[in-house]
């Protein structure tokens, strides 16, 4: 750091470097990082890198970002900061594979639309949504709107007054001794219940992408009707999604989500990605007691038995784990593939996913869980 | 007590009291505590993210006030509550003595400082400069972080009984999270965040010598260099963590071993790991570790 230089400018821009980079920076974050770079000594560069990790980044998928913008901005040999922004890891974000033919066939299939009427609204529900073209998927998004996912229960360990159910003691004698010792109506309570929390895992493989536009349109069905529910995406790694998931108007959590998975269509490495789930998340908190819904179908590239074991660690942890395969409901699907044979045996509930209508039958099952 | 001047001043004050911070933890602390921020630990489980907060009770010569959150956590088990019981009792003596004045002097005689149960988070404003500890926050509930958000932010504390409790000096605030669900970006706004990782072979020695000092020297060398191996490898379940190290090398210090051998590692395994699976892998890492 040359000391000719007016700070001000070079911090600044380093956090916009930060934003540019996919690092949620706010500029209390900004203002925060100038202030603890002037406390340890901004000619100190390692203070510097500390100073500015502990008040730019919010998380650990944050810190490998910061790294690699921080050395491309205050690199040592450079007196000036140099642009780089090709360097950056921007995201990759191609469209989901369905939003880009949606988008093209749009105006000159009105007259379709509205020929569809209420019939065609049926036999829509039960195609195979990798068989419908642009306007049928255009028309089927709107549909989404209408499954209502109800949340799992759980009793708790804490009680909530009620008219019925047992004698809640403590509560009868202090109302009690509100009266000054006077008897009076007896309180009765009953154990509380709450939501579970549901987490889906989508497979966004190659073999699977013909669904992930579907499959996100349901996942946010989910996360905007259960604040608790979470969403990743397994492919050759594992992406958390519920935050992009989060915006109300589907199309534009739709594309976030996109933005934020970089292997669409690529591998499967389930068992892996399944065990770097049940490490950072899972095994944490996330998935006790949790119901857990797989949507893949099974091809698996790698180990089948890291699989199996990996999917019996989370049949442990959570408390009920439901398969969705979209081959399931067609004629002649055998679960044969060394993938969805591993992971059978530890699957509670293995269900078809292929339609609106499946959708709406998992969602009952999830409820029901 | 007095304030502490640089990230090495904290480093050492901490060092004295047994908790070895490397130099970026030193700096970040030192920052959340000039710039009045709390400071926000995540990490893997056993990588000492509350033993830091005991630590820098200790080194300031400050109270320690923990907060454990739990799901459903609310205000009055954070904040205050009032001690109905003896405000009966009050009413009642009251009575008794056949006491002068109307009702409502005795009325607001019940809403005294001497029935407010201080909870944690009041405790800590009252007794401020403290070291507050709020634990595992990502166990419990939204609405529980958007409350510590006000308190956090403010310093104070709202009695509508009594009045505004503000701290004179804010406290030193830590939280720690074991990230099994993703906080509001409201709240990490507020922190500084740090990532604990598991440390390296030589601090991890340094650190085993100072917080167990009866274990023999050659034996932490070697205890250390097997955990470490266990860590690299990842088809643990859960890795051990620094609180597993300490409990492994006491156990094996209290069988009076002094070079680690094979038949009373595996006797010993029960400190180091938590799971079947894991056991059984150990057990078979450990038979090609110490075969020579």
């Amino acid at each position: 750091m040359s000391t000719t230089i007016d700070p001000l400018p070079v911090l600044l821009g380093f956090s916009r470097a930060l934003k540019a980079a996919g690092v949620p920076v706010t500029p209390d974050r900004a203002h925060g990082f100038v202030e603890a770079t002037s406390l340890v000594g901004i000619d100190d560069q390692q203070a510097t890198y500390w100073a500015g990790r502990a008040t730019l980044c919010a998380g650990p998928d944050d810190l490998t970002r910061y790294d690699q913008v921080f050395e491309a901005w205050f690199d040592p040999r450079g007196e000036l900061p140099r642009r780089r922004e090709s360097g950056l890891p921007a995201p990759a974000a191609p469209a989901l594979p369905t939003e880009d033919g949606a988008a093209e066939a749009g105006d000159d299939d009105e007259g379709d639309v509205l020929r569809a009427a209420a019939t065609t609204t049926d036999v829509l529900r039960h195609r195979d949504v990798a068989s419908l073209d642009a306007a049928e998927r255009q028309r089927l998004a709107a549909m989404f709107a209408r499954l209502r996912p109800t949340a799992p229960l759980r009793r708790t360990a804490r009680h909530e007054p009620w008219h019925r159910g047992r004698l809640d003691a403590s509560r009868t004698m202090r109302d009690s001794l509100r009266r000054m010792g006077e008897p009076g109506e007896l309180a009765w309570r009953r154990r509380r219940v709450r939501p579970r929390r549901v987490i889906l895992l989508i497979d966004v493989s190659g073999s699977m992408s013909a669904y992930a536009d579907a499959l996100l349109r349901l996942s946010h069905r989910f996360v905007i009707t259960q604040p608790r529910a979470e969403v990743f995406t397994l492919g050759t790694r594992l992406t958390h999604v519920t935050r992009a998931l989060r915006h109300r108007d589907p199309d534009r959590a739709l594309i976030a989500a996109g933005e934020a998975v970089p292997d669409w269509s690529g591998g499967t490495r389930l068992g892996e990605t399944l065990r770097v789930f049940l490490e950072r998340w899972g095994q944490r908190g996330m998935a006790r007691g949790a119901v857990v819904v797989v949507f893949s179908d099974g091809w698996e590239r790698g180990d089948a038995a890291l699989l199996g074991e990996q999917m019996a660690r989370l049949h442990r942890i959570a408390h009920h784990v439901v398969w969705v395969n979209p081959h399931r409901g067609k004629p002649g699907y055998e679960p044969v593939q060394r993938g969805i044979a591993a992971a059978l045996p530890f699957v509670d509930d293995f269900v078809a996913g292929h339609s609106l209508a499946t959708f709406e039958e998992l969602v009952e099952v999830v409820g029901r869980a | 007590m007095d304030a502490m001047h640089s990230a090495a001043d904290v480093a050492a004050r901490l060092g004295a009291t047994g908790y070895l911070a490397d130099e970026e933890l030193a700096t970040v602390l030192f920052l959340a505590m000039r710039m009045r921020r709390p400071l926000l630990l995540e990490g893997e489980p056993g990588t000492g993210k509350t033993a830091l907060a005991e630590a820098l009770a200790l080194s300031l010569d400050l109270p320690l006030i923990r907060l454990q959150c739990y799901e459903g956590i609310d205000a009055t088990q954070a904040l205050y509550d009032w001690d109905f019981p003896r405000q009966i009792l009050h009413l009642r003596a009251l009575e008794a003595a056949g006491a002068e004045g109307s009702a409502e002097e005795a009325e607001k005689s019940l809403y005294d400082e001497r029935f407010l149960l201080s909870r944690p988070v009041l405790a800590a404003l009252q007794q401020s400069p403290a070291v507050l500890l709020i634990d595992e926050v990502d166990r419990a509930d939204d609405e529980f972080e958007a409350f510590l958000l006000e308190v956090l932010s403010t310093w104070q504390v709202t009695i509508p009984e009594l009045g505004t409790v503000t701290a004179a000096t804010p406290p030193h605030v830590v939280l720690t999270s074991n990230r099994t669900r993703e906080l509001h970006d409201a709240l990490k706004r507020r922190c500084l965040y740090h990532w604990i990782e598991h440390p390296g072979l030589d601090r991890e020695v340094a650190i085993l010598r100072s917080r167990a000092p009866e274990v023999a020297d050659a034996l932490a060398r070697q205890v250390v260099g097997v955990v470490q191996q266990l860590r690299d490898r990842d088809d643990l379940l859960k890795p051990p963590g620094v609180a597993e190290t300490l409990d492994w090398a006491r156990a094996l210090n209290h069988l009076g071993t002094t070079s680690l051998d094979l038949a009373t590692a595996a006797a010993t395994l029960g400190a180091l790991v938590k799971y079947r699976e894991d056991a059984d892998r150990v057990r078979q890492a450990l038979d090609r570790m110490l075969t020579p």
